[in-house]
């Protein structure tokens, strides 16, 4: 579960978040929907730790532990997965081995034993085969001159390895074509548990018919300013984002 | 107009009585030892005013000259040998020095791999050997006061020829020993012969807290059609000052390539010099540094394309941790008749600290007009965003670090054929990596 309490966020005093709640349960899927510039990149990586990002009041709450003060690896193992909106190209460092260190990474650090290479094959081989990724891709260096529905797939692929119990996709929908969303979302679907939650960040509804939510959150300014069933993505779709600016200007 | 002349400084005036008391014992003919060490003495230890020099002042670096170096006993050359680690356990022809000084006993001259023919320098200096006229085959170095000094103290080496496919690779061997200083100076003879094929391994290495000197030559003819594989690492210890030179002679059709890798040495400096003498010949030397402390290190290169069709490539990376200094030179000269050159240069440094310096300093001079030339250098730090994204992955920062680190020397070391030195050579980058954390 996670719960943020009013949170208060700067960049270079700009102001970016003003005082967010949001609670995501359990097995839940919440959607955040939002015009461009409204903070929803922002939160995802103030979430995952990134320390561009000046936090001013609140609290994230990771199963009742407030992960704000740890390092972004540290909240990797505590079981957070952010699935970027723009994955990065590491020249130099092949896919497999990256994947290797950074499983083995987490598991050191919850105090479990590392994968033997056999089982750590078998594990990436079978993540692989869902989301259709070629073996060759794997020993290519990570992301590089990966087509962007490739990239969004690794991210996939590294959140079906590493079993995280929070996952955000931050705009996981951008730049895929129709295949690769499909692809995408029955890898995402695959891993929906009792005991793994979603922040599905998008502009727009057509991922949410893929990954249906069971909650859509609006947000304009920083804050969360409407909830409430997978109808109201329908309801934004028909009637844009123009109604919540009104609000946020009265 | 008054007469300047130089003060001598207390390392010059030390070289200048460590010559006179050595001449008579070193091997061969002492007029052109004296004659090498009369044009070093006349400008003494180049200085930041010399262009070549102006990032490593060996006038100011080299404050003492230590007392040349003797043969250790057999013994001590037995412990020395098996307390070294570079590139052991890998198949090779050994070539052990140890203090400078060839271990004859720990090599069978009489069981050589076929096509390896191999003569100790200081017998074969004594006795005038003719393969030593092929001696000094690039005038570049010639002219180097470095490679000057080497000439005047040379005290031995070997001179190896080749004259078929050498299966096995030669491991030159360089272990210092010893805890006074000692000034070593030794140098190595390659002759290729036309289309044969050879590996090349050099390894430095000493203790920690010994203020060693060593000015190791290497010369390498490659004649028609041959092929020469170089790898060099500089794991000496940390008060060592270790001058080199690599001068390298490429007939046609002939290909080279090298990498140096070092993490040793207080103060370093690696020249290459290399010539093109015959048409579509190919060379790819690399550089692959890392320092810490206040480690200096320099790689100065200079590549003539001395015929057309001749291509090259040189990418030197460096890294730099602490108070280190880092120094690139490099040189691509294309004379007027070396139509179709392709030369491509780069240098690359990644800053790890607030106090690490790099100088880069790349050159083209080029007098043909149908020729593709290219360098560049840059000085980053690492990649906040890939150290983020690494770190959202579960990896610590140590380790993210790392990761990218080893990415970025990678490029430089990874085009090493042999697996077996590739993976020592990946294996010494690691262990660097593990001593930061």
């Amino acid at each position: 579960m996670l719960e943020i309490k009013n949170l208060v966020v700067q960049i270079e005093d700009k102001r970016i978040l003003n005082g967010l709640d949001l609670t995501v349960h359990d097995g839940e899927i919440a959607a955040i929907m939002g015009p461009n510039g409204s903070g929803k990149s922002t939160l995802s990586y103030v979430i995952a730790g990134k320390s561009d990002y000046e936090v001013l009041d609140g609290e994230v709450l990771l199963d009742g532990e407030n992960i704000l003060e740890m390092d972004p690896d540290a909240r990797a193992a505590a079981g957070l997965f952010l699935a970027f909106q723009y994955p990065l190209e590491i020249p130099g460092v092949a896919s497999m081995t990256f994947l290797k260190a950074a499983l083995n990474a987490q598991r050191k650090a919850r105090g479990e034993g590392e994968l033997s290479t056999p089982d750590f094959i078998k594990r990436v081989n079978v993540a692989a085969a869902n989301l259709e990724i070629p073996r060759d891709m794997l020993k290519r260096a990570l992301n590089v001159g990966f087509s962007g529905g490739e990239k969004k797939r690794m991210e996939i692929l590294q959140m079906a390895l590493f079993e995280p119990t929070f996952c955000i996709l931050d705009e996981t929908d951008s730049g895929l074509d129709i295949d690769a969303l499909r692809i995408v979302s029955k890898g995402v679907n695959a891993l929906r548990a009792t005991n793994r939650s979603f922040l599905v960040i998008t502009h727009y509804q057509r991922l949410l018919e893929h990954i249906v939510p069971d909650s859509v959150h609006v947000m304009s300014s920083g804050r969360i300013v409407k909830s409430g069933g997978k109808e109201l993505a329908l309801e934004l779709e028909a009637n844009g984002y123009a109604d919540y600016r009104e609000i946020e200007a009265a | 107009m008054s007469a300047i002349t130089l003060m001598k400084t207390p390392a010059e005036t030390a070289l200048a009585q460590a010559f006179e008391s050595a001449k008579a014992r070193l091997p061969g003919d002492v007029e052109s030892r004296a004659r090498a060490f009369e044009i070093f003495n006349r400008n003494g230890l180049p200085h930041r005013r010399v262009e070549e020099f102006k990032y490593t002042d060996l006038r100011a670096l080299m404050q003492v000259a230590a007392p040349a170096a003797v043969a250790v006993s057999p013994e001590e050359a037995r412990v020395a040998l098996s307390e070294a680690r570079a590139f052991a356990g890998i198949d090779v022809l050994r070539i052990p020095f140890v203090n400078g000084y060839l271990v004859e006993t720990a090599l069978a001259f009489d069981r050589l791999p076929e096509g390896i023919d191999i003569v100790p320098l200081a017998g074969a200096l004594a006795s005038g050997h003719d393969w030593l006229s092929r001696l000094s085959p690039v005038h570049w170095a010639r002219e180097n006061p470095i490679y000057q000094l080497n000439s005047a103290f040379m005290a031995d080496g070997v001179v190896i020829r080749v004259t078929a496919q050498a299966r096995s690779p030669v491991h030159l061997q360089f272990v210092t020993t010893g805890t006074d200083a000692v000034a070593i100076a030794t140098r190595v003879l390659v002759i290729v012969e036309p289309d044969a094929t050879v590996t090349l391994v050099e390894s430095h290495e000493s203790r920690d807290g010994t203020a060693h000197q060593s000015n190791d030559v290497v010369e390498l003819i490659a004649a028609d059609g041959a092929h020469v594989r170089h790898v060099r690492l500089n794991a000496e210890g940390d008060q060592v000052m270790a001058l080199s030179t690599l001068a390298v002679k490429l007939g046609a059709e002939s290909s080279f390539n090298s990498i140096n890798v070092v993490t040793g040495s207080a103060v370093s400096r690696h020249q290459v010099f290399a010539l093109f003498s015959g048409e579509n010949s190919t060379a790819q030397i690399n550089g692959a540094t890392m320092l810490k402390g206040r480690q200096h290190s320099d790689s100065t290169l200079i590549v003539e394309h001395g015929a057309p069709h001749c291509e090259s490539r040189e990418l030197f990376k460096t890294v730099i941790d602490d108070d280190a200094t880092g120094v690139f030179q490099g040189k691509i000269i294309v004379p007027p008749h070396a139509q179709k050159t392709d030369g491509r240069m780069m240098s690359a440094a990644l800053l790890l600290s607030e106090g690490g310096a790099m100088n880069n300093k790349p050159e083209l001079e080029i007098f043909a007009d149908d020729v593709q030339c290219g360098h560049g250098a840059t000085c980053g730090q690492l990649d906040e965003d890939l150290l983020f994204y690494l770190m959202a992955r579960g990896l610590p920062k140590v380790e993210a670090e790392s990761l990218l680190i080893q990415a970025f020397l990678g490029e430089a070391v990874e085009f090493v054929e042999n697996e077996s030195f590739r993976d020592a050579l990946i294996a010494h980058v690691e262990g660097w990596l593990a001593a930061r954390d």
